[in-house]
């Protein structure tokens, strides 16, 4: 069982303290495969690393089986972390190393050598699906083959806890799901409690039991999967679970601008990406626009958030876009 | 046929005091001497440099305080001063500086095994360097996949960070060999023997000017060789690259060498 009790983490920076995460309490039972969801720069990794202690919470309470990692000294916070074990976005395999070398790596630091460790890496690299792949060097692998060889590595140590930052946030979609499954099964046969750190509701939906909606540090909501994406509670949570909904909130219009479409993709993901990529909601005060083979013509008046900040993004994004030209207009009247 | 090549040479590099038939005599019994006292000064200071800057360059990178390792700050500080203080000094300078070294260690401060401490101390700051700049290449993200596995901070610079730099770590020592090879020519100043004492001593004091360029020939001959050696092994021993992609390798680290 994993407890995170009021994990505050605080960055100093050059301008000022960042707050990545702020009381953070989440328990996540043996068994399960539990998502920590949320936008990029949510907090996730940080949370995560929190886990393990790569990451030193500034406050608050990292219990694995009742166990406080941060009370502990290095000797045994060096056991601990071996039965927690993590992949990765970016893989993060040793180059210089067989995949078997690399599968044997975590038994290698923890004392088991030679034959025994070498039987243990060859089935693991059947349990993955990768049982020719025992001298090839990492490099002459696909990404998909990669995180199949960290997870192999990962499950040498026989953990208790697997911990993913976004592990198939690199790869195609055909893979990830290969990789999703294999994962979800190793959580079934084994029984290992899995964190699933991802800004894809996909994944979430694919293999999580619980979830939690992590929104600039703060937890807005947890529970079964199927509790928080039928009937998200906070706003963040409706943004992950109905990404492609318009926003129809109403805003004071400050200021209104005219965009024109000029046969691109069509409107409402361009709506859609400002409010997710940017969190900016604008508001639609008008449209004239027509869909062409898939491809839209035509205006749209939108009126920006008040917050200078907000409607500023909102423009750098728009001007970003190919294919639509942007201009104010200074004398509407709604 | 020979002598026709004879009177070719002489007219280019005779003229001086000893004709190059001399001069040939001259290197017939002293050239592979030379050799074998530039070989084993070099391998001898590149070993002594390597006992003191490999683990110094280890520490430069794994004692930062964001490091496998941190060690007190001040620490840090004074053994960067004493890098970058000794990486200052001039060679020709500092030969002269440790003359009173070298009277301790071997009681003496003259001859080829003599030549052996300047190049030391010279070379051992730049391969710490080296060392550093190789270290300093590892993937953050690899070293932090290991410490999440529970290595201890020994366990990461042993069987992570140095395996995982060897490629550039061999590219390094090919540089470190080359340039104590060539600033071993200069010990001649201090009597140290080898292809530069050769080419200075008797090619340019003794205006045997035959000789002189043969010794300059041979210490480029050796350069590349080495340096050619030193590639093939890095390429070879290097899992990130395929064949095919060897032709887009990273640039090689900085080539300024002793001062
Ligand atoms: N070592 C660090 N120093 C300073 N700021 C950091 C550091 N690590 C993360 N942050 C900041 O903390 C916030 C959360 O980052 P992160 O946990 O990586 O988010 P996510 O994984 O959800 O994208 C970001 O604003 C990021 O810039
Ligand atoms: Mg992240």
């Amino acid at each position: 069982m994993i407890e995170l009790k009021h994990i505050s983490k605080v960055f100093p920076t050059a301008d000022g303290d960042l707050h990545a995460l702020t009381d953070v309490t989440l328990t996540v039972n043996d068994g399960d495969v539990y998502g920590i969801v949320g936008m990029s720069g949510a907090g996730k990794s940080t949370l995560v690393r929190c886990i393990n202690l790569l990451e030193r919470p500034t406050g608050g309470q990292v219990l694995i089986d009742g166990a406080d990692l941060c009370a502990m000294g290095e000797k045994e916070l060096i056991r601990t972390r071996r039965s927690i074990s993590m992949i990765f976005q970016q893989f993060n395999l040793l180059m210089q190393r067989t995949c078997l070398k690399n599968i044997t790596f975590p038994m290698e630091i923890a004392g088991v050598k030679g034959e025994a460790a070498r039987k243990r890496a060859l089935e693991l690299l059947d349990v993955v699906g990768l049982p020719d792949k025992a001298d090839a060097y990492p490099a002459q692998l696909s990404g998909g083959q990669k995180q199949r060889i960290a997870i192999a590595r990962a499950l040498a140590s026989n953990p208790k806890i697997l911990l993913c930052d976004e592990a198939t946030s690199a790869l195609d979609p055909k893979t990830t799901r290969d990789i999703l499954r294999l994962i979800k099964d190793i959580n079934r046969r084994l029984g290992i409690t899995v964190v699933v750190i991802t800004h894809e509701m996909a994944v979430v939906e694919e293999i999580c039991t619980h979830v939690a909606i992590l929104d600039h540090g703060h937890v807005m909501e947890t529970g079964t999967v199927e509790e928080v994406f039928s009937n998200p509670k906070t706003e963040a949570g409706r943004r992950l679970v109905y990404p492609d909904r318009v926003v129809i909130d109403q805003l004071p219009a400050a200021n209104v601008i005219r965009i024109a479409f000029n046969g691109g993709s069509s409107y409402e993901p361009l709506i859609a990406s400002l409010a997710i990529d940017c969190g900016v909601k604008v508001n639609i005060l008008g449209a004239d626009t027509r869909n062409i083979d898939g491809r839209a013509f035509g205006t749209m008046l939108l009126g920006l958030p008040a917050d200078p900040a907000e409607a500023a993004k909102a423009v750098a994004y728009i001007k970003s876009q190919p294919d639509v030209t942007m201009e104010e207009v200074r004398d509407y009247h709604g | 046929m020979g002598e026709f090549i004879m009177n070719i040479l002489e007219a280019l590099f005779g003229g001086g005091k000893t004709t190059v038939a001399q001069q040939i005599a001259y290197l017939q019994m002293d050239l592979l001497k030379d050799i074998w006292e530039t070989l084993y000064s070099t391998v001898l200071a590149t070993l002594f440099a390597y006992v003191i800057g490999l683990p110094l360059g280890v520490i430069l990178v794994a004692g930062e305080r964001d490091g496998v390792r941190p060690l007190p700050r001040p620490l840090m500080q004074a053994l960067n001063i004493i890098v970058n203080l000794l990486r200052s000094i001039p060679f020709l300078i500092l030969m002269i500086l440790v003359i009173p070294l070298s009277r301790v260690l071997l009681g003496t401060s003259v001859g080829t095994v003599a030549s052996i401490i300047p190049l030391v101390a010279a070379a051992f700051p730049f391969v710490a360097r080296l060392v550093e700049g190789s270290l300093r290449e590892s993937d953050r993200g690899v070293l932090e996949a290991a410490q999440a596995m529970g290595c201890t901070p020994a366990q990461i610079i042993f069987k992570v960070m140095l395996p995982e730099a060897l490629p550039s770590l061999i590219t390094g020592f090919t540089t470190a060999f080359i340039t104590i090879l060539s600033y071993g020519a200069m010990s001649a100043a201090i009597g140290g023997g080898g292809l530069g004492s050769l080419a200075i001593n008797n090619g340019y004091q003794r205006r045997m000017t035959f000789i002189l360029y043969v010794a300059v020939i041979l210490l480029v001959i050796l350069v590349q060789i080495f340096q050619s050696l030193g590639g093939w092994l890095s390429a070879r021993l290097d899992r990130r690259i395929n064949r095919a992609a060897k032709k887009t390798r990273r640039p090689r680290p900085e080539k300024t060498g002793i001062h």
